[in-house]
């Protein structure tokens, strides 16, 4: 769904064995390839620091996914019609499935699904802080289908040109499928704002606890984001985080129109030289502090995530052992 | 905390025919304790909007890839053989499509 991945420091690809000194002929080689826009695969050579930027950004970017299944997860069962319902448990599906690419994606620079595990289960690993405020009533479901994912989808489009191949490719499939979760999220709200005053309130409401919080997905300012230089360098990343965030909030004012809500920035206005919307100063202190931790929602989503992997053991075991009773009996067959 | 995970699941490289007539093309890969559970998987991460109609599961350990440091010596030689491509060839224009 969503990656602030270039901008936030974490443990993961730290432990990859270190394929140093090499030649640099290669270094060169790879160096020509990124000039010319071309792609890296997973057997070519890489530097060690892009093949580590990589893991800790795709990396997160799975975990993302798959924290992102929580918020919404809630609702799955207080959904207010079947239609809805139906609606949310394929938008969660996806999530998930997007989060399978990506670690597949990641897979291929030499960590595995263990690490990568481990990394989230403990902590060590970050994820996307927009799943660390709590869902609070269904408008909210509506809002991060129109907004949040809106923010992924401005963000993901440009990753679909990663110079990384597996990860530009996961990228394609995860920015197919997310069209329909903006979408339906916008939907949902359309209905909600033709309803009674209650629901529009709870419409607003949401926006207002939502959007600031979108406009810090796109990461720390320009300024203030050492990575991304490496990274626009490096192909990886393609548009700078404020750059992303300003075609976002241009994108979204005449929406939120459409819809009848207030973006609630008493500084949103257009600014006919520029081209674009002003718009007012985010609470950076406030994203850090949930970026370490200590967010509304930060333990809860992290037990809720470990206690659900520990309650799946025994159905990966119970596969396991079946696979192996099956792989016996054949052996037993054919001798 | 932390229980093992997908240690013992061997990885699965996942081709899809996206329809009748069409050969399978490699889309991913995935883990599962076996082909059949690597087919099911398969089915829910990489088709819940009707891409194909067809699925092939191959463990990744039974690839054989080549090596891309051997590029050179493996494509380059065709690279100067244009004689193999028909724009190499001129037929009058009164000709018309060949």
């Amino acid at each position: 769904m969503y990656t602030q991945a270039m901008d936030i420091p974490d443990e993961s690809g730290k432990k990859l064995a270190a394929v140093s000194n090499a030649p640099s002929d290669q270094e060169a080689a790879f160096e020509a390839r990124i000039d010319a826009d071309g792609r890296i695969e997973p057997q070519d050579w890489m530097p060690d620091a892009y093949r580590r930027t990589l893991v800790r950004q795709i990396s997160q970017h799975a975990h993302s996914e798959i924290v992102g299944m929580l918020p919404e997860g809630n609702w799955i069962s207080r959904a207010p019609s079947l239609k809805r319902k139906a609606i949310l448990i394929a938008k969660v599906q996806d999530e998930g499935g997007h989060g399978l690419y990506l670690y597949s994606a990641a897979e291929t620079l030499g960590t595995s699904r263990e690490q990568m595990l481990e990394g989230l289960h403990s902590g060590k690993a970050k994820y996307s802080s927009i799943f660390n405020y709590p869902t609070l009533n269904w408008a909210d479901v509506g809002v991060i289908g129109w907004l949040v994912d809106g923010a992924a989808i401005m963000n993901q489009v440009p990753l679909c040109r990663c110079s990384y191949g597996p990860y530009a490719r996961a990228m394609v499939r995860v920015c197919k499928e997310e069209s329909f979760h903006q979408r339906q999220g916008y939907e949902a709200l359309l209905v909600m704002m033709k309803g009674t005053d209650e629901q529009r309130a709870m419409v607003q409401d949401a926006v207002n606890r939502y959007w600031w919080k979108c406009l810090a997905m796109f990461g720390p300012p320009d300024a203030d984001s050492p990575h991304s230089a490496q990274g626009m360098r490096w192909g990886i990343k393609r548009i700078s985080n404020d750059d992303l965030r300003q075609k976002f909030i241009d994108a979204t004012v005449p929406q939120a129109k459409v819809l009848g809500v207030t973006l609630p920035d008493p500084e949103l206005k257009w600014n006919e030289a520029r081209g674009h919307y002003d718009y007012g100063q985010i609470d950076w202190a406030e994203f850090w502090n949930t970026v370490e931790g200590n967010g509304p929602c930060n333990k809860e989503r992290l037990a809720t995530r470990v206690k659900a992997h520990n309650d799946g053991q025994w159905v990966r075991d119970a596969a396991q052992a079946y696979a192996r009773k099956q792989k016996e009996r054949a052996l037993k067959e054919a001798a | 905390m932390n229980t093992p995970a997908l240690k013992d699941w061997p990885l699965w490289e996942v081709f899809v025919r996206s329809k009748q007539g069409l050969e399978h093309k490699h889309c991913g890969s995935l883990h599962a304790a076996d082909a059949a559970q690597a087919l099911h998987m398969a089915r829910d991460v990489y088709t819940r909007r009707q891409e194909g109609v067809s699925i092939w599961v191959v463990p990744s350990v039974a690839i054989t890839a080549s090596n891309p440091d051997d590029k050179g010596e493996l494509f380059d030689p065709a690279a100067d053989k244009i004689y193999r491509h028909p724009t190499f060839y001129e037929i009058p224009e009164e000709v018309g499509h060949m």
